[in-house]
């Protein structure tokens, strides 16, 4: 189906009210009427998990999916840092303008302004609902909630549980859905992998397909409208800070349904994870962006310096944060600090026994603030980091090379939280919306509890209203063709027998990607990986080895289905990539830099979302754009000096 | 380094299952053990014979995923360490590694390493949860909770229901993974209108799901990767015995 147009649905009048009022004019489902209503949410992370316990609560009948044996395991549990909401409690000048303006200019001017605004609106009620639930942030000596400053914000507006935020919020959304379970208003299918959406004559979404990852049945779900909130795609690069398991079938598969992908090039590198130490690296491990407070990056001023780090004197090391930045320092973004240190280990000046690192060193903060500050602020981490490397980071400087992390782009959607295919809404990383070209640390979290709290229980109402009484059935010609292509596509892969795995295969993607399309991106780079992924994905179909069968539970499968998607999905950020040229926080074109080396925006001709719309295998996708248009936040060149 | 693993192989649920001995050359100290086996498993894949299956997620020590026993021990020798984040260097060349499932009633195995870890999930079902809708939060701020307060649930919140705890005791209990839950919870403020209530049904709870009672091994303190204190469960048990108490009167307890 041809689209053409996109319509954000952006209510109108000033931004402060565009909420309010959107909220005053949605139509409403009766009481009464909401259990007559099923809806199925894909995903139990923190945005997941929120909507499906907040919809429960409405009265909704409600199912829920994940791959995980328990929802309590999605991905946000991983998260350290923190969730940022702009309380003011530390009267430093914090407002919902100020956090809106920040996650503006973070985002390098290509995100939506109202989306932002309501997220910085309802950032408010979050932390209200997770203290409610019995989160337990950090508190003051008054018992008060703590806050502190993160990744570089000038207030002080993060809310944190020791290093492991991410963690007690799920828990807190966990324990909500799990009331939910018991009360029978979700049903809950873990071990759950959707593996297509089902859309009907008139394109509209009306189910999904998943498969039993224990057993390998092929399953369908109606429902009256679907939810996705499948997380992030950073694994298309194999090596990045995300589980394992995360993946972006589910977003891909609707893509190839008719959603379109928006700014999939949007990729956000974490400057601070530990480096890679051979080639069976599996993933890799986020140090939080905090460390940067206190530590201090440097390299040897020599390639190859022998000696060890503490016998390196102050004038052989080069402190280039500090030397290029001198007002942020070592606390410029995420996309700054990532392609200044690909840039000096890019010049051979790397550390460790590959030297693919740089050195993050608290020396001078223990001298200055005592060993036992340190340990209070960082103690975990330095343990968790103790524990990889076997080297104590209060004695040796802690080694680090920035690594894939999030991913701003995503499903497109319009203010509602709906997908161009009607009855489709995307939460969460899974969606574009609110963080434009790089997004802000602890902004994440505050996104997916946003749209699953406080966003998408009153929207969907909305679309809900207007489809009381009609009957959902899986007897349908549109159930039973996409089922039985799910099906070929299983038996597809499993009959390849070839002589490769998929991890190999998953290896030698992300590699590509990392090479052409990460840190740092040009049109020949792109042009290059534009051959090499088609050759590489040609090969996969070709010569996949899965051993075992359908009908049990086979982690090969599962994996081969998420590699055959990361082929198709990296092809299109490479192809965005290429067509956006310009740059953008974290999309850096060589080729667009000011002298300084920063990212240097074309807003003439490239101030607009790329929303992309499947052709087909190997085909050229349509871009159809949404204009960006700044009243609140004039467009400026980032300036970190 | 080189090391023989004997690794447990059950092709399903009602499979009998039994170890098979695999040889495994050449492992780096720096590689983590999930790590160590993903190289087994690219070798036999190699072979064309099945990979053995285990659960893994996040492989940072918080999604509780992944877990089994190694050499007897849940999540291996390492204390305060889950099996993700368990390195080689800790072992030596020539070492004889026994690796198996969780064993435990209410665990049943689903595949090789792999088992079903749902009545967690029920447990909390239970009771694992403060009633409070989306939208009916007061103010944050209203709630004041003392900073020492507000650690020690912390401690007890920290929980990944990995399942080591149930594995490792002689008894099969969950009263570790049970009683973290119970004492986050109860010691709140915001916990305390449910507190009897919670303590009772989320005991009771664990009953049904068939494990089995804690007879203070510690066994379970010892090998959780978050170093969780069995003292939370004698809070617990105290919480427990007076909601029992209550059952009989006409007023509830104050708490
Ligand atoms: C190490 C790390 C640290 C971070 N720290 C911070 C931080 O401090 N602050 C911050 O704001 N952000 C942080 N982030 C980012 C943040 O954690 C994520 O962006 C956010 O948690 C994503 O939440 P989500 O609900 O959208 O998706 P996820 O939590 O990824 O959940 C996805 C869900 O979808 C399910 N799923 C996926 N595909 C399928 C499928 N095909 N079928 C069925 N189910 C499926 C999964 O089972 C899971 O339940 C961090 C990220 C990482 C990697
Ligand atoms: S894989 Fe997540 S805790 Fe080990």
């Amino acid at each position: 189906m041809a689209t053409t147009t996109l319509d954000s649905r952006i209510p109108p009048g000033p931004i402060e009210h565009k909420w309010d009022e959107h909220k005053g004019h949605l139509k409403l489902v009766n009481p009464n009427n909401k259990r007559k209503f099923t809806i199925l949410v894909v995903g139990s992370g923190l945005a997941g998990a929120s909507a499906a316990a907040s919809f429960a609560e409405l009265g909704y009948e409600v199912r829920c999916f994940c791959f995980q044996d328990s929802p309590r395991r999605a991905h946000s549990i991983a998260a350290q840092g923190g969730i940022n909401a702009a309380k003011n409690y530390h009267n430093d000048g914090d407002s919902v303008f100020r956090l809106f303006y920040d996650t503006v200019k973070g985002g390098d001017f290509r995100s939506r302004e109202a989306n932002v605004y309501r997220l910085a609106q309802v950032s408010l009620n979050i932390i209200d609902q997770c203290a409610a639930q019995g989160v337990p942030f950090a508190r003051e000596y008054g018992g008060l909630l703590d806050n502190r400053s993160f990744g570089g914000a000038q207030v002080s507006r993060t809310f944190y549980a020791r290093g492991q935020t991410g963690q007690q919020l799920l828990l807190g959304a966990y324990q909500a859905l799990e009331k939910e379970i018991a009360s029978g208003k979700v049903r809950m299918f873990p071990r759950a992998e959707m593996l297509d959406v089902v859309i009907d004559g008139r394109g509209r979404a009306v189910g999904i397909i998943t498969r039993d990852m224990v057993t390998g049945k092929i399953d369908r779900h109606a429902g009256h409208a679907v939810v996705l909130a499948t997380g992030g795609y950073s694994n298309v690069y194999y090596l990045s800070t995300n589980a394992k398991g995360s993946n972006v079938t589910a977003a891909w598969r609707a893509h190839r349904r008719g959603a379109l992908f928006a700014n999939p090039c949007y990729t956000q590198i974490h400057p601070t994870c530990i480096p890679a130490s051979g080639d069976y690296q599996s993933k890799l491990t986020l140090m939080s962006e905090s460390l940067r407070n206190d530590g201090r990056v440097w390299v040897p001023k020599q390639p190859d310096d022998k000696r060890r780090p503490d016998q390196i004197p102050e004038p052989d090391r080069d402190y280039f944060l500090e030397r290029r930045y001198p007002s942020f320092g070592n606390l410029v973004p995420r996309d700054v600090a990532a392609r200044n240190i690909k840039h000096v280990v890019d010049e051979g000046l790397g550390v460790g026994p590959q030297k693919n690192g740089v050195y993050l060193d608290f020396a001078d903060a223990i001298q200055r603030l005592g060993r036992k500050a340190i340990e209070e602020r960082y103690g975990n981490l330095f343990a968790m980091y103790e524990k990889i490397t076997g080297e104590d980071p209060y004695v040796v400087p802690m080694r680090i090379y920035p690594a894939p992390h999030y991913t701003m782009g995503g499903l497109w959607v319009d203010y509602n939280l709906m997908t161009n295919l009607t009855g489709l809404y995307a939460l969460g990383e899974a969606n574009f919306s609110d963080h434009g070209a790089n997004r802000l640390g602890a902004s994440a979290l505050m996104q997916g509890l946003a749209d699953g709290y406080f966003v998408i229980p009153y929207t969907i109402g909305d679309y809900l209203s207007g489809h009381l009484g009609e009957k959902l059935s899986t007897e349908t010609d549109d159930f039973r063709r996409t089922e039985a292509e799910v099906q070929e596509r299983v038996n597809r892969l499993i009959s390849i027998k070839g002589t490769r795995s998929a991890d190999s295969f998953h290896r030698e993607l992300g590699r590509i990607v990392w090479e052409y399309c990460g840190i740092a991106r040009n049109a020949a780079g792109l042009q290059k990986a534009l051959q090499l992924i088609p050759a590489l994905r040609e090969e996969f179909w070709s010569n996949l080895r899965i051993v075992g069968g359908p009908d049990q539970l086979n982690q090969e499968l599962e994996l081969a289905g998420r590699v055959a998607d990361f082929f198709e999905l990296a092809e299109l950020m490479c192809v965005d990539a290429l067509d956006r040229d310009e740059s953008c926080g974290g999309h850096l074109r060589e080729e667009h830099q000011t002298p300084d080396g920063e990212a240097q925006r074309d807003d003439e001709h490239f101030q607009f979302v790329s929303a992309w719309q499947w052709n087909g295998v190997g085909k050229t996708p349509t871009r159809i754009t949404e204009p960006l248009e700044f009243e609140y936040v004039k467009p400026t060149q980032r300036s970190y000096k | 380094m080189n090391l023989t693993l004997h690794v447990w192989r059950q092709k399903g649920p009602a499979d009998e299952g039994r170890m098979v001995q695999y040889e495994v050359k050449d492992v780096s100290e720096h590689a983590s053990f999930l790590e160590m086996l993903d190289v087994l498993n690219q070798q036999l894949i190699g072979r064309g014979e099945e990979p053995v299956a285990f659960e893994h997620d996040c492989r940072e020590g918080i999604c509780g995923s992944c877990g089994f026993m190694i050499n007897g021990d849940a999540h291996g020798p390492m204390p305060g360490t889950t099996v993700c984040q368990l390195h080689m260097r800790h072992f030596k060349d020539g070492d004889v590694l026994h690796i198996e499932p969780w064993r435990s009633r209410a665990f049943p195995v689903l595949k090789d390493l792999v088992v079903d870890r749902g009545a967690f999930d029920r447990i909390i079902q239970a009771g694992g949860f403060i009633s409070v809708a989306t939208g009916e939060a007061p103010e944050a701020n209203l709630i004041p909770v003392p900073k020492p307060v507000a650690d020690r649930a912390m401690d007890a919140a920290q929980c990944i229901g990995c399942g080591a705890c149930v594995a490792q005791c002689p008894n099969g209990a969950a009263s570790l993974f049970t009683s973290a839950k119970v004492s986050h919870l109860n010691l709140l403020p915001q916990g305390q209108p449910e507190r009897f209530d919670r303590a009772l049904s989320m005991v009771e709870a664990m009953d049904r799901e068939g494990f089995g009672y804690c007879s203070n091994h510690a066994e379970c303190e010892a090998v959780c990767p978050k170093e969780i204190s069995i003292d939370f469960i004698a809070r617990m048990n105290r919480d427990y015995l007076k909601a029992k108490a209550q059952r009989g009167m006409k007023t509830p307890l104050q708490t």
